[in-house]
């Protein structure tokens, strides 16, 4: 048994105390590793917040915590105020999510609960196809397809059902807050149905058995055991969609009309964060205007932060009461 | 709790041999006529007949992939959950096709819990109130009376009673199955279908199956899939023994352990083989 001396004498050999031997081996050389690489990434994080930090101090100095509430945006003027961004960041990203949930988690439920497999994953993988398009190609597309039908169809839709509203009066140009959502909407709708129809499927088997054993149909079984067993995975797609819509730069610069101004109507033109800084920090002159547009960048991130705390801290709490 | 069953034990080993002519004229509850079942093109049951009677236990034994759990999910058309499957002949439940009914009025009359616990994620008592509420059962003091009585049914009212508020899954293992077998009972179902209940159970927490289904039976019909020879012959009056998608015989379970007619049934139960 040649071979087998072979390998008895390799299992009794040390084990190498090279670098590379240790490397192999793993243990003492994971650990550092793995943590080094851990800390790089919140040292970026660290690194984004200081920076902006530290050159928005001219806004920080000139206007402190009124920046955020302030109204005006008028760089000739020298006043800055955040107000305006904030108020069209948050618009847009609501009713993109006003429009994308519905839609997507009913999208969603045909496809996991409802759809023969093979049509499912088809399906599915041209709706994943969409999150790849290029946000420009949506902007594009907002201009060109739903700005038109925005303007003939949707507006006078809704101004004949709901025009004694603030949000749905006033005058419409085409770009405006709701054209922005709108476009949103179509741009976050696959990360909804792809996630949630994931979170779906792996609901356990024996869940639906158990209430179509009770008597309930098909339908009920979707809504009352198997969504809620889903919820907080789809509540994960909801937020992963929101983070995107409230960075989203380009398709939302090309539809909202570019307008620092806060109007309660749906229909007027409004800015948002991503927006203005994309579109003016290239030509900002000046060490204020400058520094406002970082502070915004910073406004941002923060926004983003307390938007997915306050998801974590959702999703604690539904699990907490369902589980 | 531990005395009713002690009786019908001695019953199976020590009662005289059976007679013919009572056991033809039991009730009959549930009728399977030349059940033929199919997953695609894989045939799983080949001409299943046989009679369930009514408010009796009657248990399907077999090695596993010889079709009593196919042939239980059958019996209230869970199998239709599953793509792809087909199934041939005639289920007859009070002397009317099962198979040719709602699917949803089936299933409220023939009730199942399954191999492994499977409660909502909801309270204990959304849980057992879930069947109700699903067929239309609104009134809040129906619902509650509804609920109390199936959880003492499943002997769980005294371990829950003060916790009814409580998620279902921080109950232990056998509580969570007493759980399903609660939820199935507060339909009141005519016949209970029961899939390897206690087959991820201790011997404790299947002993206290046992004793409740001995509890239940003049409420309802039972039906068992187990793989545990010993409790089929504890609990059932009735014994199936499948084989390869066949029922080899059905019989009083004093006749199958003691006295089988086929070779069969003999090797299995004698333990020569499965």
């Amino acid at each position: 048994m040649a071979s087998s001396t072979y390998i008895s004498d390799l299992l009794r050999r040390e084990p190498s105390k090279t670098f590379w031997g240790r490397l192999k081996g793993g243990d003492e050389l994971s650990y550092p590793i793995t943590l080094a690489c851990t800390v790089s990434i919140l040292l970026i994080v660290a690194l984004i917040v200081a920076e902006l930090w530290s050159h928005s101090q001219a806004t920080v100095q000139k206007f402190g915590l009124g920046f955020l509430t302030s109204r005006t945006w008028d760089p000739n003027d020298g006043v800055f105020g955040a107000l305006p961004f904030i108020y069209g960041t948050c618009v847009t990203s609501a009713v993109a999510l006003l429009i994308a949930i519905p839609l997507g988690v009913a999208a969603a439920i045909f496809l996991a609960e409802m759809a023969p497999p093979k049509a499912s994953n088809l399906l599915t993988f041209l709706i994943e196809l969409l999150a790849a398009v290029p946000s420009v190609i949506y902007g594009l597309l907002g201009i060109f397809v739903l700005l038109p039908i925005i303007r003939d169809y949707l507006v006078p839709a809704l101004r004949a059902a709901f025009g004694y509203v603030p949000l749905f009066s006033g005058p419409f140009y085409g770009v405006s807050l709701l054209s922005a959502g709108l476009v949103l909407s179509v741009m976050v709708v696959p990360f909804i149905i792809s996630v949630s129809r994931e979170v779906l499927l792996a609901v356990p088997t024996d869940q639906r058995e158990a209430a179509l054993a009770l008597g309930a149909t098909k339908w009920e079984t979707t809504w009352d055991i198997v969504l809620p067993n889903a919820s907080t995975g789809i509540l994960g797609s909801v937020f992963l969609s929101l983070a995107r819509a409230l960075g989203e730069t380009m398709a939302v610069t090309m539809v909202i009309g570019n307008t620092p101004k806060i109007a309660a109507s749906l229909f007027s033109p409004g800015y948002s964060i991503a927006a203005v800084i994309a579109n003016e920090f290239a030509e900002a002159s000046g060490t204020l205007y400058i520094s406002s547009l970082i502070f915004l960048g910073l406004v941002l991130f923060g926004l983003t932060i307390v938007i997915n705390a306050i998801a974590r801290i959702l999703i604690i709490v539904t699990t907490r009461t369902a589980a | 709790m531990a005395t009713p069953q002690q009786p019908a034990l001695k019953d199976i080993t020590s009662a005289p041999a059976s007679n013919a002519a009572v056991s033809r004229s039991r009730l009959c509850k549930l009728s399977a006529k030349n059940i033929n079942f199919f997953y695609g093109s894989f045939q799983a049951l080949y001409g299943i007949s046989l009679d369930i009677e009514a408010n009796k236990v009657t248990a399907f034994i077999g090695p596993s992939g010889c079709g009593k759990s196919t042939f239980l999910r059958t019996m209230n058309r869970m199998n239709e959950a599953l793509r792809n499957t087909r199934v041939e002949g005639e289920l007859l439940i009070d002397g009317e096709n099962l198979l040719a009914m709602d699917v949803t009025y089936v299933r409220r009359r023939v009730g199942m819990v399954f191999q492994k616990s499977n409660p909502f994620p909801k309270t204990i008592f959304d849980n057992v109130a879930y069947g109700l509420r699903v067929n239309g059962v609104t009134k809040k003091s129906v619902i509650e009376e509804a609920v109390e009585r199936s959880l003492t049914h499943a002997a769980l009212w005294t371990e829950v009673k003060d916790k009814l508020q409580k998620p279902a899954t921080a109950l232990s293992g056998g509580q969570q199955q007493r759980l399903c077998i609660a939820r199935a009972l507060a339909v009141e179902p005519e016949v209970l279908l029961l899939d390897e209940p206690c087959s991820a159970l201790d011997p404790i927490a299947t002993l206290k199956i046992e004793e409740l289904l001995f509890q239940i039976k003049d409420m309802t019909t039972i039906v068992i899939v187990t793989h545990n020879m010993q409790q089929a012959a504890r609990l059932a009056d009735r014994t199936g023994f499948f084989l390869l998608g066949k029922l080899i015989e059905i019989d009083d379970t004093r006749t199958i352990f003691q006295n089988p007619a086929k070779k069969e049934t003999e090797d299995y139960v004698t333990g020569r083989f499965g």
